[in-house]
């Protein structure tokens, strides 16, 4: 460490005083917004403000969110192909382990899914938990089928901002705004968008963790 | 009400916190992990002014500004990550050379 923190250290301090301020004298927060909110939750489709806003109410968000994430793994894969582990077997509590816990895995993330219309819980907490199964899964040595690992595994990761995009565009072209959802429908398809979004998130962390595309015929 | 602002002030030291080993430390790894922290701590910023309003439930836009935020970063770790491996490849060490000391 030849740098010499004694100058930075009152630098950031000044900067630690200036933010702290900023953050002291934030003015009061706009009434209107929660309030907007709690009217209009009867129309969103869900039981709970939060994936009301995810899905309903600022679905562009969330719709870009899944585009960054397709644009990491891209960047990922653009880099370098998978590289080769040598696979050690597992040893047999992780063995046991695993075989045990990915059943369990894969029924709380549908349940997380299905809870997130009226509870916390969601699309990115039931895909973050599949994305785990993934992991634990490469790290017992299985892995995807050179079948499966071509077109199969790129439409799974795509799944999910092309059923977002796909309700959007379907809201604009029966004359709605687009990913404004006919409130009569609009649980049945943030419900879709979250299957399929659950799906797409669980492939793409569980790909990203592996660190490069697939070999195999491309 | 003094508890919001004291996990806004603790969100704010993570942050210098975070900027501090970004620019102290040369290694790749400890400027991910810097930056990460630095997310952290305006995560907890948000979240913690969520609950400034006097109404029984707090503002659920920016809890949902910060799963957002969550999934974000979490791919630009990863993006991050593997390019301090390929670098780890080329130069043999996660770090870049200093020029002045060679």
């Amino acid at each position: 460490m030849d740098t010499r923190p004694w100058l930075l250290l009152p630098l950031l301090l000044v900067l630690g005083v200036v933010l702290s301020y900023a953050v002291l004298s934030i003015p009061d927060p706009a009434q209107e917004l929660p309030t907007m909110l709690t009217d209009n939750m009867t129309i969103s489709g869900a039981h709970n403000p939060v994936s009301a806003v995810l899905l309903n109410f600022r679905g562009y968000d969330t719709l870009l969110e899944m585009g960054v994430l397709l644009a990491a793994l891209l960047g990922v894969w653009s880099l370098d192909e998978m590289p080769i582990y040598r696979g050690s077997a597992p040893d047999q509590i992780l063995d046991i382990m695993s075989r045990q816990l990915i059943p369990v895995f894969i029924l709380v993330a549908g349940y997380l899914v299905w809870a997130g219309a009226d509870a916390p819980g969601g699309a990115f907490q039931a895909g973050a938990l599949l994305g785990a199964a993934g992991v634990l899964l490469r790290l017992c040595g299985w892995r995807v089928n050179n079948r499966y690992s071509g077109l199969p595994l790129r439409v799974l990761l795509v799944l999910g901002l092309a059923m977002f995009v796909m309700v959007g565009t379907g809201a604009l072209l029966i004359g709605s705004e687009f990913l404004r959802y006919p409130p009569t429908v609009a649980s049945e398809l943030m419900l879709i968008i979250e299957s399929a979004a659950t799906l797409s998130i669980g492939a793409t962390l569980a790909a990203l963790f592996l660190g490069g595309r697939p070999k195999g015929e491309e | 009400m003094s508890n919001i602002y004291l996990y806004a002030l603790l969100g704010v030291g993570l942050f210098i916190l975070g900027i501090y080993s970004l620019i102290v430390y040369a290694n790749l790894l400890r400027k991910i992990l810097a930056i990460n922290v630095m997310c952290t701590g305006v995560f907890l910023v948000l979240v913690s002014l969520a609950s400034r309003n006097h109404n029984v439930q707090p503002d659920t836009v920016p809890h949902a500004m910060v799963i957002t935020g969550i999934v974000v970063a979490v791919s630009a770790t990863a993006l991050a990550l593997i390019l301090m491996l390929k670098i780890n490849k080329a130069i043999g060490k996660s770090e870049f050379p200093d020029k002045d000391c060679e």
